[in-house]
């Protein structure tokens, strides 16, 4: 008895035996909260389903539905027109400031704390609801600039409010691109310097193709996040006006919770997947033509 | 002598600009906490004023009620136990994980690495229905367990990612060390590893916490009682239109809401500025 107890502490003890049971919370984990929910969500796609009631199987109905409903044809261009402006003014931006913020003065840290710090509330509803009270009439932006505008009723203006929303929070792709900036060797530039190169033309060989495997990487996490932008369109526009904000997760929920459709909502989840895997697809086959993968 | 004085203005001008940015960058910020300072009718009317003229605390006091007979102090209450759980569960989750990827060799650790790597790219937006879907199936609805389960379950591939790199900067030596010592490679994590990564922990201890803060879609999908709501739910439908025009007291408490995520920041910038750096890590 007392041996076999031996024999099993040291089968525990095992390096492989170990690297599974410390990896089974995360085995398990994505087996329990991630396969499991994406098959039922694979299944309840193909049936008529409400949630309160038993599904139905309805075969490809909800796909073939989804082709020629106009309002999901409209809430992707919303989402792609939201994910293509606020992703690269956003990148643009924080790489911007990160080069600005380069000058080694005592007061940088203190400096990049401060435009980090939208980065660090933004996703909490209490920003939404502030911005909000900006944009509206009588906000604090039109009583600053003395315009007079409902910039949240307008279809024109409403997703620009929410895309400056999304390019204010700039800090933690300033930060990445920060300390990105921070690892490419002092020689190069000098080296640079020796040859004749101004700050111009160092920035475009030197330090953009020096950062692109880091731009590369925010370009992915920023696209998907944009793309699936669901919290702020929620709060602050609630997809009005005229559906000028009703992005795509937005409208998914809709349909699980407002309209009791949880079949066509996990249909059209489905389709994000794919057009996200494509786009992530299409991005990486492009990397061989603009990122610098050599090192230094 | 000129270049060093034209050097000497453009220090200047620099300053004047990065300033100016910074103070526009968090101006709605302040004008929100300031404002919930001021009299609840004149918060538009003196909207470019960004000091009250007569401070009151009447917005906390007012605000402080709540919706639906529930004060706000049932919802922080219900926000600090859904924030302690399940950044307890993911920070002991992701450290056992990380470590497993990190040192012990197995058939399937690259895999299952890569697995985590492609769980980073799934958000919680796009698992909304099919989870939604699958905790009411176990019938979890309207319980805390759809934001706290999952958390023990090392779910949030960003930490396991974390924990990981920051594990393999340490030098193998010392786990060998403890090998021949006899130590078991659960007592290499415990008593060699554990003690040197406390940075790495600090990190997704502070971002796990600020994360279950702010979830807000979460709290949507799952919580349907009142007295059960989180902060960001009650907020949002406190802040409502329809529901309320008192400005003063909805700027009041989307204050309150944001004073830890503050006072975090200012007590843990280091940790915080330092994990983002190093793996990109987002909230």
């Amino acid at each position: 008895m007392k041996k076999k107890k031996t024999t099993f502490r040291s089968w525990l003890c095992k390096e492989h035996v170990a690297g599974y049971i410390l990896a089974a919370p995360f085995i398990i984990g994505f087996l329990a909260f991630i396969i499991a929910p994406m098959s039922v969500s694979l299944y309840f796609s193909f049936c008529d389903y409400n949630i309160l009631s038993p599904e139905k199987w309805v075969g490809l109905k909800n796909y073939i539905k989804l082709l020629s409903d106009p309002k999901l044809i409209n809430s992707l261009k919303v989402t792609f027109k939201y994910a293509f402006f606020s992703v690269p003014l956003k990148l643009t931006f924080s790489l911007l400031v990160a080069l600005l913020l380069l000058r080694n003065t005592k007061a940088a840290p203190f400096y990049r704390a401060v435009y980090y710090v939208p980065s660090i509330m933004g996703a909490s509803v209490a920003v939404s609801v502030l911005w909000r009270q900006v944009f509206t009439t009588n906000g604090l932006f039109n009583q600053v600039t003395g315009f007079n505008f409902a910039w949240l009723a307008h279809t024109q203006t409403a997703i620009w409010v929410l895309i400056l929303l999304s390019v204010w929070q700039f800090g933690s792709s300033m930060l990445i691109f920060s300390s990105a900036l921070k690892q490419i060797p002092q020689e190069f530039y000098e080296a640079a310097k020796v040859d004749g190169a101004g700050k111009i033309s160092s920035f475009f060989r030197i330090t953009l193709p020096l950062l692109s495997s880091t731009i590369f990487f925010n370009l992915i996490m920023q696209s998907i996040n944009g793309l699936l932008v669901f919290v702020q369109g929620q709060i602050i526009t609630a997809g009005k006006p005229m559906d000028s904000t009703k992005f795509y997760v937005l409208y998914m929920y809709e349909q699980a919770f407002k309209f009791n459709n949880a079949g066509y909502a996990s249909a059209m989840g489905w389709i994000m997947v794919l057009l996200i895997i494509s786009f992530t697809a299409f991005l990486f086959i492009t990397k061989k033509l603009w990122v610098y993968e050599g090192g230094y | 002598m000129t270049r060093k004085k034209k050097n000497g203005v453009f220090t200047v001008f620099y300053h004047a600009f990065v300033l100016t940015f910074a103070i526009v960058m968090i101006y709605p910020l302040l004008w929100m906490v300031l404002s919930s300072f001021k009299p609840t009718n004149t918060i538009f009317a003196t909207a470019t004023t960004l000091l009250p003229e007569n401070p009151t605390l009447a917005n906390y006091t007012h605000g402080w009620q709540g919706i639906s007979n529930t004060g706000f102090a049932v919802f922080f209450k219900n926000t600090l136990l859904v924030c302690i759980i399940n950044t307890f569960g993911t920070t002991i989750s992701c450290i056992l994980v990380g470590y497993s990827f990190a040192r012990l060799k197995y058939k399937l650790r690259n895999f299952l690495f890569a697995i985590v790597l492609l769980t980073m790219m799934l958000p919680g937006e796009i698992l909304m229905i099919p989870q939604y879907l699958w905790y009411n199936n176990l019938g979890w609805i309207n319980t805390y367990l759809p934001l706290t389960v999952p958390g023990f379950f090392a779910v949030s591939g960003f930490f396991v990612y974390q924990i990981k790199t920051f594990i393999e900067k340490i030098p193998h030596e010392l786990d060998d060390a403890a090998r021949i010592d006899g130590c078991t490679y659960y007592g290499i994590l415990i008593r060699i590893i554990l003690p040197l990564i406390k940075p790495a922990i600090t990190t997704v201890v502070i971002f796990s916490f600020l994360n279950t803060w702010n979830n807000y879609m979460g709290a949507l999908l799952y919580l349907r009682k009142t007295e059960k709501y989180t902060v960001s739910l009650a907020l949002k439908l406190f802040c409502d239109p329809i529901s309320q025009s008192d400005y003063g007291a909805m700027f009041a408490m989307s204050t309150l809401s944001l004073l830890p995520i503050f006072f975090i920041f200012i007590t843990m910038q280091r940790y915080m500025t330092q994990g983002i750096a190093t793996s990109g890590l987002k909230s």
